[in-house]
């Protein structure tokens, strides 16, 4: 049986790994903003590249596990707290703590939600189902990506999706380092200001995907 | 002044509690809120009823045996005081106050506003103690000590082990108290030969006591009354991992 703080320690680690995965996968996909007939040959390029590497590969199954444990961990943790914690009549004690920190398992669920749509839409199709190729002979990618974009409500989803894993991120990110133990006052300032900064550059650098695409080729 | 008080009345651990209403009047503005509460037993045994039980001792803010749930928020709207520091003047005339119990699974509820908190001491008795044989108080500079350890150490120590963090926290979590406990020992020398067994040992204890798991959530800090930094809990963690990695 794993302690309470062991068990967050597997969150924060996962948790981390998914984050640090994150930055990796939005740099990779900047490629988006390049000039159309570039993008399409670029994109298709770089995901070639990694459906190929054995490397990436090994990488990605550590991925799929570290989400698979999260959500499997935050299960745990939630319903363990779920016994622990009882009703009062009159709840006021919201007023002492931030909404995101108190609702990360609802954040989290809807960020699930999210990658299940997002890997239907994307991860699916390119490995099992079939899709034309560009003039290199990669899978055209980009071009779904385009067609998906511009539904509105795709778009719509992908933003909303990103606002979640914002906040899920802001916090996410200080109480992983919390975890870890890392107590000195000089270090904790700046970190909740760099997990800050991390979360909202990256959903803003996702968000503005689809409203991109849907805009220049919409 | 006027309040109208909704307080919670259980007759025991097992039975079914439920919300009573009592109007007081003509009540002093600068009555502690204990004193409100007295004043309320004196009316029901007068008029032959069961007395509201409490608990509270010192009534000065530093035992930490008087603790409620006041509108929905550990100790009331005040920040930093505890129950028996807190007068009506907080409130306004004609007021609706909630009075619930301290509610978590470890502090199961004994009477009305009374919860059974050992599950703190037995988290202390697990390992919150140095095992050496001090004999005759030292004197004061034979173990230099720097003054701001001293003090870092005085602010852990400061916990009075009321239960506030408990009941504030969404997940009743006892990180805070216990994180406390930890690191005023973990600060000194004297406390430092103990410190893998005792934070495995306390960490433990308050898994086996049933309190939740910290979120980081940093209420426990803000309704703290003795403001207890939630930085402890990271130095908990820290000393926790730290044990974890060194232990023989």
């Amino acid at each position: 049986m794993l302690t309470t703080l062991s068990r967050k320690m597997l969150l924060c680690l996962t948790g981390l790994f998914l984050g640090f995965f994150l930055i990796i996968h939005l740099l990779g996909n900047l490629q988006l903003f390049l000039p159309v007939e570039e993008a399409r040959l670029q994109f298709n390029w770089y995901s070639h590249f990694l459906s190929g590497n054995a490397l990436i590969k090994m990488v990605s199954y550590v991925l799929y596990l570290s989400i698979i444990v999260h959500v499997i961990d935050a299960l745990i943790i939630t319903s363990k707290n779920r016994k622990a914690a009882k009703p009062y009549q009159k709840d006021h004690r919201g007023r002492a703590s931030k909404w995101y920190s108190r609702n990360m398992g609802v954040l989290g669920t809807l960020i699930l939600i999210f990658l299940v749509i997002h890997f239907q839409n994307f991860w699916y199709v390119y490995k099992f189902g079939t899709l034309p190729v560009d003039s290199n002979g990669n899978k055209d990618l980009y071009q779904l990506v385009v067609t998906t974009f511009q539904e509105w409500w795709y778009v719509v989803i992908y933003v909303l999706s990103m606002v979640a894993l914002c906040y899920h991120l802001i916090h996410g990110v200080h109480s992983a380092l919390r975890t870890l133990g890392v107590f000195h006052p000089k270090y904790v300032r700046w970190i909740k200001v760099v997990g800050a900064v991390y979360a909202i550059m990256v959903c803003a650098g996702f968000a503005m995907m689809p409203i991109y695409i849907f805009i220049t080729t919409g | 002044m006027k309040l109208n008080l909704k307080v919670w009345r259980q007759k025991d651990r097992e039975s079914q509690g439920k919300l009573v209403d009592y109007v007081l009047e003509d009540l002093n503005p600068h009555m502690s809120f204990l004193e409100m509460l007295d004043t309320l037993n004196e009316r029901l045994i007068l008029a032959g009823d069961e007395p509201v039980e409490f608990d509270h001792d010192c009534r000065e803010g530093i035992c930490g045996q008087c603790g409620m749930m006041i509108n929905g928020i550990a100790h009331g709207p005040l920040q930093n005081t505890t129950t028996c520091q807190l007068h009506l003047r907080s409130f306004t005339n004609n007021e609706t106050i909630f009075i619930e119990p301290f509610r978590s699974q470890a502090f199961p509820i004994k009477r009305d506003l009374r919860v059974d908190r050992s599950a703190f001491d037995r988290i202390i008795s697990s390992g919150g103690f140095v095992s050496t044989n001090t004999g005759q108080a030292p004197d004061a500079h034979a173990l230099p000590i720097s003054h701001q350890v001293t003090e870092a150490a005085f602010d852990s120590a400061a916990c009075i082990g009321c239960g506030a963090c408990v009941a504030t926290c969404k997940n009743s979590s006892a990180a805070l108290f216990t994180s406390a406990k930890i690191n005023h020992l973990v600060l000194l020398p004297q406390g430092k030969e103990e410190r893998q067994e005792r934070v495995i040992r306390m960490v433990e204890q308050m898994d086996a006591e049933e309190f939740g798991h910290c979120s980081n959530t940093e209420a426990c800090e803000v309704e703290c009354p003795q403001g207890i930094s939630v930085l402890n809990i990271a130095r908990m963690n820290y000393e926790y991992n730290r044990a974890l990695t060194r232990r023989k």
